[in-house]
């Protein structure tokens, strides 16, 4: 029982008009694990998080959400899901506390319940202090941190949050991660979308990169690096010259080269054997920055783009 | 019978009163959000209130009595009538004009709402029945200062209530249509426009007999006509059975705004 995957697609597609936007996508995601979408803006993630989300229905495919087909039972799957939209809409005309009691009633929650939900939820969020006060003021953290507890007032079996720290300051972000990897650690089903390779490799047990619609690889963050980079990754600037015209004399030196506008960088088993390979060839770089492979590299792989332009 | 039967189609599975009691009750809320609020309220109330005094007692001291279907009025019983049908009209298009549009394109509450049990039709349902409610409020008030007045019997103004929530939910079905086009608050001038029209040529202030035939026409095909004609038939202790047709009409009005207002909604804020 439970192995029957929470969310099903195969073949999933979603045209606007002539402009495909998902092109014919196979996930697959078990109850209790932390599932991401990661890829560039316009790679199809937000598309197919409205279509898990049942707003907005597949072109073309096969999609079971909780093994129930949205075009038919879409108001009962909505009713077990928890979604954090990319954008957040809250409502100013009520209060922080009354966001979450107004919108458990959607859920046909009673109010005493929806209440005592609403308190434990603030609390959890870190938003307690500010239960009476309006939406507006909150900082843009603490709004999605709002959206978040918003999205746990039906105790959902699956929460999906499309870009759940982009626009956020470092700090923000660092505390939100901090809560969703609570929520991950009481078994909560995760799915997000993002374009922040650490945020991928922070919460994400498994994740597919995307690009134009299409899913380019999968696997856990650590069996992507493994397959698409080497361990180390060496970044070198050159004051003048550009990274391409340098990137001849390298040749060997690593197990790749990948000469990027600004920097040079190449994969290697041993970042400081390459190094020391760099310097015996004669080239005096800039800058050197040894450092382990991330996501970033592994898209920057699959695609030749970097994942934020 | 034709809203249960549209309805029926729209949603197969029927909507949920709970679900459109919610969203009755989100608005609800709104209300407590500021004085803000209230002001707009309060506005809408005042609006058709000072044409009555203004037109109605006003100018009704220098136009005298008029007959209407064989009995003998005053200017103002005659005008206060098709005030109390304009106010529940505006009461419920201000809430499913602006307010509505505000909620869909910039608040973005209902993509809140839709990702949510809540289907279209439920949120149409919600946010009508909170229309109607409003607009109710203003023409239950309307009615008592009628009778306090001395411009509309008791027993009537309490038969004529009914039929000013049938007047809003038909213009709140419509407007909520209308606001699912709109592109942008430059648009809605159209609808001020289109509303001030309605105001001036329903038979509000003359009756519409006076006007040419053409024209006559014209007007017995436009909403407000049909709403003030039963409205004041009830208000003048006039019952008849040609009431029965204006009733129909805004029924119709009704479900159609309302299959359409949620088809929109689906369309729009669900792809």
């Amino acid at each position: 029982m439970s192995q029957l995957p929470l969310i099903h697609a195969r073949g999933l597609v979603k045209r606007f008009g002539d402009f495909t936007a998902v092109d014919g996508i196979d996930v697959s995601v078990a109850p209790g694990e932390s599932f991401g979408f990661l890829g560039p803006n316009g790679a199809g993630k937000s598309s197919t998080m409205r279509m898990i989300s049942c707003v907005s229905l597949p072109t073309a495919g096969e999609l079971r959400i909780l093994g129930m087909d949205p075009a038919r039972e879409g108001t009962r799957i909505r009713a077990r899901l928890g979604v954090c939209p990319q954008l957040d809409n809250l409502d100013f005309d009520l209060s922080v506390r009354e966001n979450l009691t107004t919108y458990a009633r959607y859920f046909g929650i009673g109010r005493r319940q929806a209440r005592a939900r609403a308190e434990e939820l603030l609390e959890f969020v870190q938003l307690a202090d500010r239960a009476g006060g309006k939406v507006e003021p909150l900082s843009g953290g603490m709004k999605r941190r709002l959206t978040i507890a918003r999205a746990m007032v039906n105790d959902p079996d699956i929460i999906l949050l499309d870009e759940p720290t982009t626009g956020l300051d470092p700090q923000a972000r660092h505390l939100l991660w901090e809560r969703l990897f609570q929520l991950k650690r009481r078994g909560t089903t995760l799915v997000l979308t993002t374009h922040y390779m650490d945020e991928a490799e922070q919460l994400c047990d498994r994740l597919v990169v995307m690009d134009g619609g299409r899913i380019v690889a999968e696997g856990s963050p650590r069996s992507l690096i493994q397959t698409y980079s080497t361990p180390e990754v060496v970044e070198l600037r050159f004051g003048d010259e550009r990274p391409a015209d340098v990137a001849g004399k390298l040749a060997g030196a690593g197990e790749r080269i990948d000469p990027l506008p600004d920097r040079l960088l190449v994969y290697a088993a041993d970042g400081d054997a390459a190094v020391a390979e760099v310097h015996r060839r004669g080239l005096t770089p800039s800058s050197v920055l040894v450092r382990r492979s991330t996501l970033e590299d592994v898209f920057l792989h699959l695609t030749g783009r970097t994942l934020v332009d | 019978m034709m809203t249960t039967m549209i309805a029926a189609r729209l949603a197969p599975q029927g909507a949920a009163p709970g679900r459109v009691g919610a969203v009755i009750g989100r608005n609800l809320g709104a209300l407590r959000s500021g004085p803000s609020y209230w002001l707009v309220l309060l506005s809408g109330f005042f609006e058709p209130l000072l044409y009555l005094l203004s037109i109605g007692v006003g100018v009704g001291a220098l136009v005298g009595e008029l007959t209407v279907a064989g009995r003998a009025l005053s200017y103002a019983a005659y005008v206060a009538p098709a005030m109390l049908a304009v106010s529940a009209m505006t009461g419920a298009l201000a809430e499913t004009t602006f307010n509505f549009f505000h909620k869909m394109k910039y608040q973005k509450v209902f993509d809140a709402m839709l990702a949510t049990p809540v289907r279209p039709l439920e949120l149409a349902l919600g946010e009508l029945g909170w229309a109607m409610i409003r607009g109710s409020l203003y023409t239950a008030v309307f009615l008592l200062i009628m009778v306090g007045l001395g411009l509309a019997e008791p027993l009537w103004a309490l038969a004529a209530f009914p039929a000013t929530v049938l007047v809003g939910v038909a213009f709140g079905a419509c407007g909520m249509a209308v606001s699912t086009l709109m592109r942008g608050w430059q648009d809605f001038d159209l609808i001020t426009t289109g509303q001030f029209a309605l105001f001036l040529f329903s038979g509000t202030f003359s009756p519409v007999g006076d006007y040419p035939a053409a024209v006559q026409v014209l007007v017995q095909v436009t909403p407000l006509y049909h709403a003030i004609e039963l409205v004041r038939g009830l208000c003048i202790g006039d019952a008849h059975l040609g009431l029965l047709g204006h009733a129909a009409y805004l029924c119709a009005m009704a479900a159609a705004g309302l299959w359409f207002a949620a088809r929109r909604l689906q369309r729009r804020l669900c792809v």
